[in-house]
C-alpha cells in the first residue's frame, strides 16, 4: 500500500514554536516520524561567552520563557562548582521558591495546552486562569512575570521581604480549591480516560534507553529526578514526594505533571515558612580557572550546564543541554503505530520545549554542511545504535 | 478609508508567527485570550492560517531559517496586512543583536505598523499596543 507523508508545521497553528515534523502514514497508522528543529537556534552558548559570568545569566534566562529558572539555576551552580563555594543558606531557599513558582506555572500551562489539543478549551481556559494567580505571585517576589532575573553566581539578586509572605502564602492556598476541582474533572472523566489511556506507551526500558527525563520518565516508573538523587537548593531540607507511575502513557504524564503541582505548592510554602535568617549573595568577584558543571529539575526534566573558565571575567565555554533535547527521540517508540488524530497529543505529552533544544550548529570544517539540531538528534541516535550493536543488544 | 481596511477594524483577526523566540512573548500572546484578559471581547481571533488573517504578530529574533520563510509568509497575507512586532527581540534583537544567527532587524526584512516593546510585554501592554494599531489605521483617514 502506498505510504503517504503528511508535514506539520514549521508554521502550524497547533504548535506555538516553529518546528517541522514529517508523518509517514499508512492509512491511519502513523509508520515514521522524522523531527526538524532549527528555527529557533539564536546561538547563545556563543553570546554567553561576550559576557562576563554575571551578565550571562539574564542572556540563559531567554534560552526558554517557560524554563527562565532551571537554566540560570543550572548555570550558576555551574559557576559556584569552578570556585567551589556554597551559596548562603537564604539564597538556597530563595532559589528553591522561585523555581517550584516555575514548575507549578509551567505545569498549569502545559496542562492548559494538553486541553486545548484533545478539545477541552474550557479546561484550557480555566487552567490559564489559575495560572495567573501563579504568576501574580512570581510578580510579588520577582517583579517580574516570566522572566525573574533573580538568580546569580553566588546568590540571588534580590530578597523576599517577609511582610510578602502571608500574602503570597494566601494566593497558593487560594489555587489548591481550583486545582482540586480539575483534578477531579480530568481524573474522571470517561472521554479523558477513553483518549488519553493506553496511547503513546513508553515503556520502562525504552525510557531507560532512550535516557529520558522529568515527568516523561517519572510516568514511565524510572524513579529519576534531581532533586532527589543529588539534591540542590533547599530541596533536601523539605518533607517532599517523588511522583512516580507505571505505565507510561499520555494519562500517567498528566497524572504525573497534576500531582508535583501538588508537591511544588508543599515545598513552596513549606520554604516560604522557614526562610531561613542571613545573607543571600556571598558577591564573588572572580573566577578562577577551571571546570565545573551544574544541573537543576526544570519542569521537562534535568537541565545541565557546562562552563569552563580560562580566569578572565567570561565563560570560555558554555554548553548548555535542555531535558527536550532527551526526550525528543523517545518519539520513536511512542508515535510509531498510532493514528494521525492521537499523535497530537502524543507530541504534546513530553511537553517539549525547542527553544530549549536548539542549542547549536556544527560546522564541519572540510565541506560547507551545517549540522542543526534534526542531524544531530540522527547523529545522536546512530550512536545509540552503534552502542546498542557493539553491546549486543537488539 | 479604504473599505478593506475600515473592515478589518471592527474585528482584526490575527495571527501568531514565532522567528526564534524564548517562547515568552507567544505565551503572554496566548495569555491574552484567556479568561483575565480576553481579548476576544475586542473582536480579535487568533487565525489558523495568515490567508484568513488581518494582522501578523511577530515576535522573535528572525533567525536565517525563519527569516526565509517569513518574508514568503508575508507575501501570501492577503492586503492590507499589518504587521505587529511583539517583545524586544523583535524590534531591535535585544539581547540577540550580536549573535551570528540573527542577521537582521525585522522590520529590515518586512513592513512593520507597530512596535510593543517588553521582555516579554505584558498582557496589558500587548492589549495597549492593539489599541493604537486601531487608532493608528483610524487616524489615516
Amino acid at each position: 500500500m502506498p505510504k503517504s507523508v503528511i508535514p506539520i508545521g514549521p508554521y502550524h497553528p497547533l504548535q506555538e514554536e516553529p518546528e517541522f515534523f514529517t508523518l509517514t502514514v499508512d492509512g491511519e497508522t502513523v509508520v515514521d516520524i522524522d523531527v526538524q528543529v532549527g528555527y529557533n537556534h539564536r546561538g547563545i552558548e556563543k553570546l554567553s561567552e561576550r559576557r562576563t559570568f554575571d551578565q550571562s545569566t539574564f542572556v540563559i534566562e531567554r534560552i526558554c520563557g517557560i524554563c527562565s529558572t532551571s537554566h540560570p539555576f543550572a548555570y550558576t551552580r555551574a559557576v559556584e562548582d569552578i570556585i567551589p563555594v556554597e551559596v548562603p543558606e537564604r539564597a538556597k531557599y530563595i532559589r528553591t521558591i522561585i523555581a517550584e513558582g516555575e514548575r507549578i506555572h509551567s505545569h498549569l500551562l502545559w496542562l492548559g495546552l494538553a486541553g486545548h489539543f484533545l478539545g477541552y478549551n474550557t479546561l484550557y481556559m480555566w487552567v490559564w486562569k489559575l495560572r495567573e494567580e501563579i504568576l501574580d505571585v512570581m510578580e510579588i517576589l520577582s517583579g517580574n512575570r516570566n522572566n525573574y532575573a533573580m538568580f546569580k553566581p553566588g546568590g540571588v539578586r534580590r530578597d523576599i521581604k517577609s511582610e510578602d509572605i502571608p500574602l503570597v502564602i494566601k494566593k497558593i492556598d487560594s489555587i489548591v480549591p481550583t486545582l482540586d476541582r480539575l483534578k477531579k474533572a480530568i481524573l474522571d472523566d470517561p472521554v479523558l480516560h477513553a483518549r488519553l489511556k493506553g496511547i503513546g506507551i513508553l515503556t520502562r526500558e525504552d525510557a531507560i534507553d532512550y535516557g529520558a527525563l522529568g515527568p516523561t520518565s517519572r510516568a514511565s516508573g524510572v524513579a529519576k529526578d534531581v532533586r532527589k538523587d543529588a539534591p540542590y537548593g533547599a530541596y533536601d531540607k523539605v518533607e517532599w514526594d517523588m511522583i512516580v507511575t507505571e505505565t507510561g502513557d499520555v494519562f500517567e504524564k498528566v497524572i504525573v505533571r497534576v500531582l508535583e503541582v501538588y508537591e511544588s505548592i508543599k515545598i513552596m510554602k513549606t520554604c516560604l515558612l522557614n526562610l531561613p535568617e542571613g545573607e543571600i549573595d556571598l558577591n564573588i568577584k572572580d573566577i578562577p580557572p577551571g571546570e565545573g558543571i551544574g544541573s537543576a529539575e526544570a519542569p521537562r526534566g534535568e537541565t545541565f550546564h557546562y562552563v569552563r573558565s580560562d580566569g578572565t571575567n567570561r565563560p570560555a565555554r558554555h554548553k548548555v543541554r535542555a531535558p527536550t533535547f532527551m526526550n525528543l527521540p523517545t518519539f520513536k517508540v511512542t508515535v510509531i503505530g498510532e493514528t494521525i488524530s492521537d499523535a497530537t497529543i502524543i507530541l504534546a505529552a513530553i511537553d517539549p520545549c525547542y527553544c530549549c533544544t536548539e542549542r547549536m550548529a556544527v560546522r564541519n570544517t572540510k565541506g560547507k554542511k551545517i549540522y542543526h539540531g534534526q542531524d544531530l538528534i540522527r547523529l545522536s541516535q546512530e550512536k545509540t545504535e552503534h552502542i546498542k550493536r557493539k553491546m549486543g543488544i537488539k | 478609508m479604504k473599505l478593506t481596511l475600515k473592515a478589518l477594524l471592527k474585528s482584526p483577526w490575527v495571527f501568531h508567527l514565532s522567528t526564534g523566540s524564548c517562547n515568552n512573548c507567544d505565551i503572554e500572546i496566548l495569555d491574552c485570550l484567556t479568561p483575565r484578559f480576553d481579548i476576544e471581547r475586542f473582536g480579535m481571533l487568533l487565525a489558523p492560517s495568515i490567508k484568513h488573517a488581518d494582522v501578523l504578530l511577530v515576535t522573535g529574533s528572525c533567525n536565517r531559517k525563519s527569516a526565509i520563510r517569513l518574508k514568503r509568509l508575508y507575501e501570501q497575507a492577503p492586503k492590507p496586512c499589518l504587521v505587529v512586532a511583539i517583545g524586544e527581540c523583535s524590534l531591535s534583537r535585544g539581547m540577540f543583536i550580536h549573535s551570528y544567527n540573527c542577521p537582521l532587524p525585522l522590520d529590515k526584512i518586512i513592513p512593520v505598523d507597530a512596535y510593543i516593546p517588553g521582555c516579554p510585554p505584558k498582557p496589558e501592554a500587548i492589549l495597549a499596543g492593539a489599541l493604537k494599531l486601531i487608532q493608528k489605521i483610524k487616524g489615516n483617514l
